[in-house]
């Protein structure tokens, strides 16, 4: 009787704690592997894996709570990370008593600033025509960084390179510590999106998104929205940037962050799934495993039989044919996919043969 | 003035081959909504094809029947492969489609004829020809000519002849034409194959203008901003545009260019596609699309 | 939450998985301990050259041309030599695509060896890449070769202890120029007042110059304009245009890619004569002139090297190599080209560095710290250049600690429509001009990383 009794209470508590205890568990996961994980894997793994691999999907997310929430086209989100990586360089170099993390913080600002302003012609322009905003900031702001020497220190080609990773003198300049800070940095930067997305503003920016007349019908200011989506998906942008420039190459150029890197977090973000937060992470590992097990793959079974240049071809045909494949299978993104195979893993010994 | 009259010429003849780019983009925009981004590709394989069997010793007419045939083959299996499953689908999701097609087009390209950099000879020379006090390349033009000769025939097409018609009429409401007896898929498999036509002729000129290399795709991004001022879906609209974007761009490279310090001809049009929309939101010829609430 | 907690760890269960020899922590510690303490297994016989080849894309004709020579090179040693010293060379492609993201993937996965066998160095050719990978070369100690370019201010070992512009750093190549043009017209003391015009390439390689540029003629008295052609340079009439209208004597191409052939073309159609145009060395091969048809005849550019397949070493290698059908190159007549024989250079400098270093540390196969002594070691005089079978090809070089350059020379030639003529002799920068500011820029750096100068005084031993 006595045992029943504190089964049931704990069964209870249990029960009403399912939530927290939910975060609980995901939160000892993520320590788990913010401090774990530089044990285990090396060099390769954090250098070329796991940091492109984090960098891409917060750009993701960026790009996501722009067009997936709130159906704003932009394809030149390459040129909002260029602003955050070069804005947090200048800060860190004019103002170094500032700490890394402020200066990265202070970059996202000023990337979120030059987003609103090329953010102003979506109140005017509508569908796919807005993409013209988001070029010309692409090529502008390539040409700003490299025309003007003062964004890299008078260096005469135009690039910057990473200041020392120091914070509150712990150096994170090895490709573990590397590691380290990004993940902090986007696991964090994760949980307040979930919270934006989740809140008034998230429920603004997608009934912008669904049907912006109904929306102003009803009250919801469409530019400030608009400009408020702008303005936050840079900054996600711009943090990316500055982790791309910093915790991942090293150095960079204003070239670096050219069309081609826009269209990568395109495709995460479309391959990922619109409107959704762990899309662009499906989409990034897609955009930055596959090549890699592509090539794994064709070095070891094919390179025999032909040689590099047609190796390299044939993947990227590959490459090309598995975008076409996965957008005619599921065009809403993985992480629909996913969550239809969940699904249907769960019903699985119950549902009828097809 | 006859600098500045140089300048000018020269950036009409340039808008001109943009716009022989973009229209490839418009007719499939026209007739299935389609934002082909894989046009850029296209027109570098119908160049790199051309430039390699010409390179085996196959004369010149031959050729360009060949590659003639190998680009309309490659326009209707693009079509029927990639396009038709993806039908109904919302503009970004084709985009990427387009975008991954011209990742496949490429890498087959490079596949069949190598990646070695060609150049490109219709027998037409570059050297300047005197006109009053400007001098114009003989090649521009051959190209000029070319192009208005394109934009003649496809105006037949469009206004008389059967096809043109059931374009219109696609393009101006798919289920209605349907409702008429319009075979949708016929139309959009001819008009995927006059595209690729179109970018063979664009690949031609702009291989015998720069080599025939990889860097022809790139020709797709400065054609962009002609598609967003013309509107996406008038072949008129692209022309004027061409002709506007080109000596636009050059006029501001040598005079406001001079000043700031210098290229900045790869987003001055960008700009101005941006402060023309942000008059006439839906291109200066584009359809003003009606939103119910 | 915890969705994309399940999702981040499928993801980095999968890549464990497919990446299962990386994910080996100590393979690479283990090689390491055993070359240290001088143990040479089997496995340790091969000498590793990572390449980050690019073979698609938009600068594909360089790379095949390029590594073609470095591979084809590394074999004839192979085949011929049965190695260095008996250390064998071996190597293995990771394709770029002249991609900075991918070069440094490749990077990350070729660095720690082949089979035990360890890197020696790694040749990138490409700016890019050589940026993103120039402090990870520092840190993990393998010299980072980038011949003929890279970063000028890396001439100065004491800031830059693993980077290698050979032969020929930016600065050096635009001074050359000048002088050249000098001695066209009739000396250097001819150059007041005469206009010469830059037209560059739109990226950091192709702004490297402007500031020499502008000393250069402050120096001798020449106004010098610089005109860019965005990137990709497709179209270059507005430049050529201005360039008319200025009425310069001279147009230096710094180019890169399609804006060669383009900038040939444009010449002519504008009017200005082509053999006033003069190409650096990255616009000097025959595949930036080709495309541009008959218009490139006469057009100039400079060369470390002369192209031509009459040098012994290139015999050699025809006898062992490609003869014997193992050739690296798909297109047998550019055996020979500018680019092949760059490769063919590069591959003699990394090739002897392994040599002089295996001199003081041992005829086996060697890390990256060692190679680093041969590089800073290397002495080719006129003498070796013979053994090599390189006299002509390659000009003596002498590298040091502080100078990782060694070279700075160049000769000229002209385009006759079907090949490269050199017209001229070995033409001098003038390095004591240059010195104190790739010194100044090389010292900016280190303040800016709080870098510590090596004492190259010092440097006895490692």
């Amino acid at each position: 009787m006595q045992f029943a009794n504190v089964t049931l209470t704990v069964g209870r508590a249990l029960e009403r704690y399912r939530g927290s205890l939910r975060v609980v568990r995901g939160l000892i996961l993520l320590a788990a592997a913010l401090l774990g994980l530089p044990f285990v894997g090396n060099d390769y793994l954090f250098s070329a894996i796991l940091i492109p691999f984090l960098v891409l999907a917060l750009a993701g997310i960026g790009l996501n709570l722009l067009t997936g929430y709130t159906g704003q086209l932009s394809v030149g989100s390459a040129a909002f990370m260029a602003v955050g990586a070069f804005a947090a360089y200048g800060f860190q170099l004019r103002l170094s008593a500032l700490s890394l993390i402020v200066s990265f913080g202070l970059g996202g600002v000023v990337a979120a600033l030059v987003g609103s302003v090329f953010g102003l012609p979506s109140v005017r322009i509508k569908g796919f025509y807005l993409i013209v905003s988001s070029l010309a900031a692409q090529f502008f702001v390539e040409w700003v960084f490299t025309k003007f020497p003062w964004f890299s220190n008078n260096n005469a080609s135009g690039v910057i390179t990473a200041p020392p990773l120091v914070i509150l003198s712990y150096d994170f300049a090895s490709p573990q510590g590397r590691f380290q800070l990004t993940f902090a940095i986007v696991v964090l930067a994760t949980i307040v999106a979930r919270n934006l997305v989740s809140s008034r503003i998230g429920r603004n920016w997608m009934a912008v998104r669904d049907m912006d007349t109904a929306a102003a019908v009803i009250g919801i200011p469409i530019m400030r929205t608009k400009l408020q989506a702008f303005a936050v998906s840079s900054f996600y942008l711009g943090l990316a940037g500055a982790l791309w420039a910093f915790a991942y190459l090293g150095t960079v150029e204003p070239h670096g962050f050219d069309i081609d890197l826009s269209f990568q977090i395109l495709f995460i973000v479309i391959i990922g799934g619109l409107g959704s937060l762990y899309g662009p992470f499906l989409g990034a590992a897609f955009i930055v495993l596959l090549p890699i097990f592509l090539n794994q793959i064709a070095v070891k079974y094919l390179s025999g039989f032909l040689d590099p240049g047609h190796l390299e071809n044939i993947q990227k045909i590959l490459f090309g044919g598995l975008i076409i494949f996965f957008l005619i299978r599921e065009p809403e993104g993985l992480a629909r996919l996913i969550r239809v195979s969940q699904d249907k893993l769960r019903a699985w010994p119950l549902t009828a043969a097809r | 003035m006859g600098f500045f009259a140089e300048v000018l010429i020269g950036g009409l003849f340039a808008g001109l081959m943009y716009s022989m780019v973009a229209i490839g983009f418009v007719l499939i925009y026209k007739a299935s909504g389609v934002f082909n981004f894989a046009q850029g590709s296209m027109v570098l394989f119908a160049a790199l094809t051309f430039v390699s069997i010409v390179e085996k010793g196959v004369p010149f007419w031959w050729a360009l029947a060949i590659t003639l045939v190998a680009m309309l083959a490659l326009a209707v299996a693009v079509e029927r492969i990639v396009l038709r499953p993806l039908v109904n689908r919302p503009t970004m999701t084709l985009f990427m489609a387009t975008l991954g097609l011209s990742f496949i087009i490429e890498g087959l390209a490079q596949t069949l004829w190598g990646s070695q950099v060609h150049g490109l000879d219709l027998g037409v020379s570059e050297a300047p020809v005197k006109i009053g006090s400007i001098s114009l390349s003989q090649f521009d033009l051959f190209a000029a000519t070319i192009a208005a000769a394109t934009v003649g025939l496809l105006a037949l097409l469009f206004n008389r002849t059967r096809l043109g018609l059931s374009l219109r009429a696609v393009a101006a409401d798919p289920i209605a034409a349907l409702a008429v007896g319009v075979d949708l898929r016929k139309v959009w498999g001819l008009v995927w194959a006059v595209a690729g036509a179109v970018g063979l002729v664009a690949g031609l000129l702009w291989g015998a203008r720069v080599g025939v290399q990889f860097s022809l795709s790139l020709i797709v991004l400065k054609a962009l901003p002609v598609l967003i001022i013309g509107g996406f879906s008038s072949v008129n609209g692209t022309l004027l545009a061409g002709l506007i974007v080109g000596a636009t761009e050059k006029l501001a490279e040598v005079y406001l260019g001079s000043r700031i310090g210098g290229g900045i001809e790869n987003w001055f049009p960008y700009f101005l596609a941006l402060i023309c929309l942000l008059v006439r939101p839906a291109g200066l010829f584009g359809e003003t699309q009606v939103e119910r609430v | 939450m915890t969705n994309w907690v399940r999702v981040f760890a499928t993801t980095l269960t999968v890549a464990c998985v497919t990446l299962a020899p990386g994910c080996n922590k100590n393979a690479s510690k283990e090689s390491a301990d055993q070359v240290k303490s001088g143990q040479a297994p089997e496995s340790n016989r091969e000498q590793y050259f990572p390449l980050q080849s690019y073979r698609v894309g938009p600068y594909a004709a360089g790379g095949t041309g390029f590594f073609g020579g470095f591979i084809d090179y590394l074999r004839l040693i192979n085949n011929r030599d049965g190695g260095v010293n008996g250390v064998r060379l071996t190597w293995s492609e990771c394709e770029t695509e002249y991609v900075v993201e991918r070069g440094v993937e490749c990077y990350e996965r070729l660095k720690s060896g082949l089979n035990g066998a360890p890197a020696a160095a790694t040749n990138p050719l490409s700016v890019g890449i050589a940026y993103a990978t120039l402090d990870r070369s520092t840190i993990d100690k393998i010299p980072l070769i980038t011949i003929n370019h890279g970063r000028t201010d890396s001439t100065d070992g004491r800031v830059f202890p693993y980077v290698f512009p050979l032969q020929l750093n930016p600065y050096s190549e635009v001074s050359a120029i000048v002088n050249y043009i000098g001695q066209r017209e009739g000396g250097t003391n001819k150059l007041r007042g005469k206009r010469i015009v830059t037209l560059y390439h739109g990226s950091p390689y192709g702004k490297e110059t402007q500031p020499v540029l502008d000393i250069l003629a402050g120096k001798y008295g020449f106004e010098i304009k610089h005109i860019e052609v965005p990137h990709p340079g497709n179209e270059q009439e507005s430049q050529w245009l201005e360039i008319k209208r200025w009425q310069p004597s001279w147009v230096i191409l710094r180019g890169w890619g399609v804006m060669n052939p383009v900038a040939i073309k444009t010449a002519v159609k504008t009017g200005f004569p082509v053999d006033h145009l003069i190409g650096n060395i990255w616009s000097n091969s025959e595949e930036d002139v080709k495309p541009a048809g008959t218009a490139g005849k006469n057009y100039i550019s400079i060369t470390t090297h002369p192209s031509g397949t009459a040098f012994p070493v290139l015999q050699e290698i025809k006898k062992y190599v490609v003869d014997k059908g193992n050739g690296n190159l798909q297109d047998l007549k550019r055996f020979g080209s500018v680019y092949y024989n760059l490769g063919v250079i590069n591959g003699i400098l990394n090739v002897e560095a392994v040599r002089v270093a295996q001199q003081k540390f041992g005829k086996q196969a060697l890390k990256g710290e060692q190679t680093r002594w041969g590089f800073e070691n290397l002495n080719i005089d006129d003498v070796r250049l013979k053994d090599l079978g390189a006299l002509g090809l390659l000009q003596p070089i002498k590298l040091s600690c502080a100078d990782h350059e060694g070279g700075g020379k160049v000769r000229f030639q002209q385009w006759d429509g079907e090949k490269w003529v050199l017209i001229s002799d070995w033409v001098g920068a003038d390095r004591d001009l240059l010195r104190p500011l790739i010194e100044a820029s090389a010292l900016k750096y280190a303040e800016e990383k709080h870098l510590k100068l090596r004492d190259c005084s010092n440097e006895a031993t490692l």
